[in-house]
């Protein structure tokens, strides 16, 4: 028998989108230099939500000058006692305007308001608290007696979590003393816009933190930027690379979050209801949109089908549809040009002979959506197996032994995240010392905190962010 | 050195047997399989000896070496690594006198300036030592997260590294970039200082001799404007220190790095190889890996 659901859609009323927005720049809303007019869109409805800038080169320019002033002649002055106090009052700020938030994230960027309310905002919140902290506890951070922070942080983030990447960044920066200009996704600006007004309400000085709207061209133009001493993204490790050549040979110092490609590993003594709900976690959280989403799975030969039965059962639960819904377990694709990847990668999974499965599931009729898709008979060679889906599409692989499980774990150039499911404590500790990943959970997946070091091994990027190693990508000794 | 190039004095002298000085390549020393060499002199232009000029394939021969001796060094107990590097320290103190001599020969020192950057490498090299075992405990940590987790972050070798050595310190600033990237488990592959490049051949004929697996520390001499882009450009080199590298490569070696995002090290021009180094150096080549487990009953 099947449960049917009432509709439980979360108010928007509590949202104020203005028609158009400017760019915020030395603490106030500014028109753009020779910026251009984009508009930003619900992607699970199609609407215009509203205008917002593509800042160019001359925004950029004024908004990295306003950064530089508010370094030398504020914030790099402020005892770390009072730079902290600042955090500590934005993370309140956060945590009053939660709904807000979260209503906001979950027009712009498609994902359900279940998460967007209980993991994005609440984690955002966390990180400036926990990095308040640290503002006046520098020194005992482990980089020296008298750590220095780099200047002006040009900091570019994805769409994946606006509002959450925008905290991982700026939270360290400004607790380490930096002054930062910040360029969102040009899909999901409008958190981001909202956090500028946050800081008006803190009464953060001017030019602290500067917000430039804008797609790859004004990314492009703020690492670039010779004012900017500290280069920090997120994103695919194609953009990585080139911001790695744009650093080279100058002072610029970068952190990169990149891709991933990660393993989840299920051995054949896992408790399999739960290594399943950790498979449908893993993947399609945030419609897979996760750099650190297990998107290959490896199945211990012994129980493979038992797995994917019950795997394939629990999709057939899963709820898809309106993101403001709070039962909706699955949203929106952020963006057309996002769609047409997953469907692209998709049909070559297909072509290339893996079999592809996804549940009785009615799509809306507007929107950018695509079903929760399994792939079974997935060799290595296959490039499900081996390219960034950043979608709800998982690749099943199977395995015998655990050696062979590290070896196909560890064959791909990411090293970002990985998974193990085992009862055996012996077995995790041997698999989590084996897997060249920067996270392995286990018996649990895409697990975040603030206290807790994240970033990548190999191709997914340079650098940790969260705890005290985070702090390194904004100090030096 | 300058005995050993003596001419006889007359004819009941002995003629010295001269050193030939050869690459060293997964715990052995081949000659360049170019075949090609190069004159070193001292400091005061005088002839030294002949090392090998090492060629791409050289490089790629050392990479291999460095790759298959990872998992054994990185896998080895941290009091193992620091045991065996302890070793190395003892072995060069015994041929401290050989190298006071190529020091001195090298960088145009007395014998007591000599002798004095020679104690200084070997107690560096004890001071990295003595670091195997405690990096994990200071580096890493138990993650205070809220929620059910068990969650502890530990460092990890990054896998193999390549090092330009610095140019005009010959041995102390070569221990002090080869000691902090083994000791933390990576294995490396060494591009000795192109004019002075026999204190490094030394220093790996007491690797040979110290029961430092074979592959663990590879060392090229050679041209470092020829030889450093084939390293900084070779995708299964995992990290790079561009310590010796000329101010005018930097850029290029970076860039040829970013292919597949090589942790690198950039030189520092006001690096004091003398000064307490701090943790900088064993940091720059170590992961941090982060491990979550539910906690419950």
């Amino acid at each position: 028998m099947r449960f049917e659901y009432a509709p439980a859609p979360e108010s928007t009323a509590v949202v104020d989108v203005a028609p158009s927005y400017g760019l915020f720049v030395d603490g106030a809303f500014v028109d753009p230099v020779d910026g251009e007019p984009f508009k930003t869109v619900n992607p699970a409805t199609e609407e215009v939500l509203s205008e917002v800038v593509a800042g160019g080169p001359a925004d950029v320019d004024r908004a990295v000058r306003a950064a530089r002033r508010a370094y030398d002649e504020v914030w790099s002055r402020l005892p770390g006692r009072e730079r902290g106090k600042y955090l500590f009052r934005i993370a309140r700020i956060l945590q009053e305007r939660a709904r807000e938030l979260a209503v906001l994230e979950t027009l712009d960027n498609g994902k359900p308001i279940r998460e967007s309310r209980d993991v994005d905002v609440p984690l955002a919140a966390a990180h400036f608290f926990y990095h308040a902290g640290w503002a006046d506890k520098l020194a005992y951070a482990g980089f020296g007696p008298d750590p220095r922070p780099y200047g002006v942080a040009g900091q570019v983030i994805p769409w994946n979590f606006p509002l959450l990447m925008l905290a991982w960044k700026v939270a360290p920066a400004l607790a380490c003393g930096n002054t930062v200009v910040l360029k969102p996704a040009e899909t999901t600006p409008l958190t981001a816009l909202l956090f500028a007004e946050i800081c008006q309400q803190a009464d953060l000085p001017p030019g602290v933190v500067n917000i430039v709207t804008g797609a790859g061209g004004t990314g492009r133009s703020l690492v670039e930027h010779d004012g900017v001493d500290k280069v920090a993204f997120t994103g695919s490790t194609e953009v990585g690379k080139a911001i790695a050549r744009s650093v080279a040979g100058t002072g610029k110092r970068a952190s990169l979050e990149l891709g991933g490609k990660a393993a989840n590993v299920v051995f054949d003594d896992a408790p399999i209801d739960q290594a399943v709900e950790g498979i449908v976690n893993g993947i399609f959280f945030n419609q897979g949109h996760v750099c650190c989403a297990g998107s290959r799975l490896l199945l211990q030969e012994s129980v493979a089908e038992e797995v994917l039965a019950a795997l394939k059962r629990r999709l057939g639960t899963l709820r898809l549809g309106d993101p403001l819904d709070k039962n909706t377990d699955i949203g929106a694709i952020n963006s057309p040009a996002q769609l047409a990847r997953i469907r692209e990668l998709s049909d070559i999974g297909e072509a290339e002979g893996a079999q592809r499965w996804s549940p009785a599931c009615e799509l809306p009729e507007r929107g950018y959506w695509f079903p929760p898709t399994l792939f079974t008979g997935v060799s290595q060679a296959h490039r499900i197996a081996r390219e960034e889906v950043f979608g709800p599409v998982l690749s099943v692989l199977t395995f015998r032994t655990p050696a062979e499980a590290v070896e196909k774990a560890n064959n791909t150039p990411y090293g970002l995240s990985a998974g193990v499911w085992t009862e055996k404590g012996s077995r995790i500790l041997w698999m989590a010392d084996k897997l060249a990943a920067g996270v392995v959970w286990a018996n649990t997946f895409n697990r975040f905190d603030p206290t807790s070091p994240f970033g990548g091994y190999k191709e997914s990027g340079w650098g940790r962010e969260g705890g005290r190693h985070g702090l390194e990508a904004y100090l030096h000794g | 050195m300058a005995e050993q190039n003596a001419a006889p004095t007359n004819s009941t002298a002995r003629i010295t047997v001269r050193k030939t000085y050869k690459l060293y390549i997964g715990g052995a020393f081949p000659r360049s399989e170019s075949g090609r060499s190069y004159a070193v002199t001292a400091a005061d232009g005088s002839f030294l000896a002949n090392a090998a000029l090492a060629s791409r394939k050289d490089a790629r021969d050392a990479v291999v070496a460095a790759r298959g001796a990872f998992a054994k060094w990185a896998g080895a107990t941290a009091y193992n690594r620091g045991q065996v590097l302890y070793r190395v320290a003892e072995v060069l103190e015994g041929r401290r006198a050989q190298f006071v001599d190529e020091v001195g020969a090298a960088e145009g020192l007395d014998a007591r300036a000599a002798g004095l950057v020679v104690d200084a490498a070997i107690d560096r090299w004890v001071w990295y030592a003595g670091w195997s075992d405690k990096i994990a405990q200071v580096l890493g940590g138990t993650n205070p997260v809220a929620g059910p987790y068990f969650d502890f972050s530990l460092p990890e070798p990054c896998g193999v590294v390549a090092v330009v050595a610095p140019q005009q310190s010959s041995l102390l600033g070569l221990v002090s970039v080869v000691a902090p990237a083994v000791v933390g488990g990576c294995t490396v592959v060494v591009l000795a200082s192109e004019e002075r490049p026999l204190p490094a051949v030394t220093l790996s004929e007491v690797l040979a001799t110290s029961d430092v697996p074979g592959g663990v520390v590879n060392v090229l001499t050679g041209r470092t404007a020829e030889v450093a882009p084939w390293l900084a450009a070779h995708m299964d080199v995992n990290g790079l220190d561009l310590a010796g590298a000329a101010p005018a490569d930097v850029q290029g070696l970076e860039v040829a790095a970013a292919d597949n995002l090589k942790r690198v090290r950039r030189p520092d021009p006001r690096e004091d190889w003398a000064a307490e180094p701090g943790l900088d150096r064993l940091r720059a080549f170590l992961e941090t890996k982060t491990v979550w487990h539910p906690v419950g009953i």
